[in-house]
């Protein structure tokens, strides 16, 4: 537990609402994040799972429980800067965080905030451009990027605050699938090769899945939490929360309930065909 | 469409030594020629000033065509200050008027105010056209935040005026293409933004002007947030990428302004 990046105990939230009962976003949520790992939180629009997100560096205070980054309270005000620094976080507009008229500029804007001297600035921009794979843009203009590689620059700026961890919030909703590939390849790429924790905020049941961990969350609270072969599996109980499962899964199901035994866990085309195959051969 | 021709403090990439000035240098060459070229009286002074200007265009290699069409929307108010020079500039003792009909009286003295008034306009433009399309906006917001760093000691809020202005700039291409965006789907709502009197065009933009703010302050909230995450926390403590550096060019270009400046204040006082 205490070697957890994030830990989330009992976290409740409500806005706070004028007159009458404020609603509850939030309610006890508990769950922690190991180091280098791939987190998916899945939901529908107003499940919590963005407001959970902004919980975990101190965007978002909570009403009640506690959440710790690497130990430090976010609700202590004096720790603000290094929770921040410790987990960086992407939204769903990259038109909107972009800062600099510049790509290298933008990426700068993190480390000359934090007071880095301007030789590790320079450093940490080219590196976390290598990251990202965005090297050769450099000096372009953001606004004549396209909307993946406009992207994969907010996510370079975040980098070069050298984070333990990072938080997407529907990173892919506002591309189109090319942009979309591109962005979850490059977020694979900082889990896999750099050991980046990623916690990724999303409605694609496809990007869920490419997760080492699954979170599904429904008005507020977390309803199932496992690897996404487990989770998947539990057909039902997703589609009871209004969600789909991946297509190759909703196949099997569907030839299960017809009687036919095939397995849940194919999160893959590939993985599906096997199974499939298998069960031909078997007959 | 003519959205796209928008351009605020036109910017021509080059690689002469006025670009690499220091932007810092070039704000201050604009500032301290503006101030001479109020101190100048006479047509040696004039010609000096004239001649400085047209070799640092030359220089700087923007064409003379590219600068004389940026002086068009100032066209009006430079005939205009000239026709008042004309007519309402006395003449000296014992001078006689050229010319007087009605109201309207030219002496010869008249005349030369005149020329010398719109002279005078047209190089105060070209010397700032000269700062602009060579350095590019975000090097003079830079350069304008280093140079009024000394006022924050009075607590002015030169940091942030600074994040303010660059951040516009960076939203300018942003939201030209949100204001195309909601034109075409007005347009195809059956919005005409073209035809009718004055009145009736600037009453179909309300339609248009509405989305853009509302579109507008939610992206500000989105980048304020954004910023935060990215642990802005004012200007305080801040390192910058890139620093600014004053090399010999820009020591030799600030001692010939000032040398410049100071001359032309002398040789005004006396009248040439």
């Amino acid at each position: 537990m205490t070697d957890a990046i994030i830990n989330v105990q009992d976290l409740c939230f409500s806005y706070d609402a004028p007159e009458g009962e404020a609603p509850i976003v939030l309610d006890s949520v508990t769950l922690s994040i190991d180091p280098g790992s791939f987190v998916a939180v899945l939901g529908h629009n107003g499940s919590g799972k963005s407001t959970l997100a902004k919980h975990l560096n101190a965007i978002l205070l909570p009403s009640g429980g506690k959440v710790y980054i690497q130990g430090m309270d976010t609700a202590d005000e004096s720790l603000l800067l290094e929770v921040r620094r410790a987990v960086g976080m992407v939204f769903q507009n990259p038109d909107n965080q972009i800062v600099a008229n510049v790509v290298e500029e933008d990426v700068a804007f993190a480390p000359e905030n934090l007071g880095v001297p301007s030789a590790e600035i320079r450093r940490r921009v080219d590196e976390a451009l290598e990251m990202v794979g965005m090297s050769d843009y450099a000096t372009h203009a953001p606004h004549l990027l396209s909307g993946g590689q406009k992207q994969r620059v907010a996510i370079a700026g975040v980098i070069a605050m050298r984070p333990n961890c990072i938080v997407m919030d529907e990173p892919t909703a506002m591309l189109d699938p090319m942009g979309r590939q591109e962005v979850l390849e490059t977020i694979k790429g900082l889990n896999k090769n750099y050991g980046m924790t990623i916690v990724l905020i999303t409605h694609h049941m496809d990007e869920a899945a490419q997760a080492d961990r699954l979170i599904v969350m429904q008005k507020g609270t977390v309803v199932q939490d496992g690897p996404p072969k487990e989770v998947f599996a539990q057909v039902e109980a997703l589609k009871a929360v209004g969600l789909t499962v991946p297509d190759t899964v909703e196949l099997c199901w569907q030839l299960r309930q017809t009687g036919v035994d095939l397995p849940l866990d194919a999160l893959t085309d590939d993985e599906c065909a096997a199974a499939l195959y298998q069960l031909l051969k078997k007959d | 469409m003519a959205m796209r021709d928008i351009t605020l403090g036109q910017y021509f990439p080059g690689d002469t030594p006025v670009h690499r000035l220091d932007p810092r240098t070039k704000l201050l060459f604009t500032v301290l020629y503006i101030v001479a070229l109020f101190m100048a009286k006479g047509a040696l002074t004039y010609g000096i000033l004239l001649v400085v200007l047209l070799g640092s265009i030359a220089v700087s290699k923007i064409r003379l065509k590219i600068m004389l069409k940026g002086l068009k929307p100032i066209i009006f108010i430079a005939v205009i200050t000239g026709l008042l020079n004309l007519f309402y500039t006395p003449g000296g003792e014992g001078e006689a008027p050229l010319l007087s009909f009605w109201v309207l009286t030219v002496y010869p003295a008249g005349i030369r105010a005149a020329a010398f008034m719109i002279l005078r306009i047209v190089m105060l433009v070209l010397c700032t056209f000269l700062l602009t399309y060579t350095t590019s906006p975000i090097l003079i917001t830079d350069g304008l935040e280093m140079l009024l760093n000394p006022l924050k000691k009075l607590h002015l809020p030169i940091h942030e005026l600074a994040m303010m202005m660059s951040i516009a700039l960076r939203f300018i291409p942003t939201l030209i293409e949100e204001t195309d965006k909601i034109m075409s789907a007005q347009k195809a709502r059956g919005a005409d933004f073209e035809t009718g009197s004055l009145i009736q065009k600037a009453k179909a933009l309300i339609p248009l002007l509405v989305p853009l703010f509302i579109s507008a302050f939610r992206r500000a909230d989105e980048l304020a947030v954004a910023m935060e995450c990215r642990c802005y926390h004012g200007g305080e403590g801040r390192t910058r990428l890139k620093v600014l550096r004053f090399g010999l060019n820009d020591y030799l270009v600030l001692a010939a302004t000032l040398a410049l400046c100071v001359g032309i204040g002398v040789l005004g006082h006396f009248g040439w």
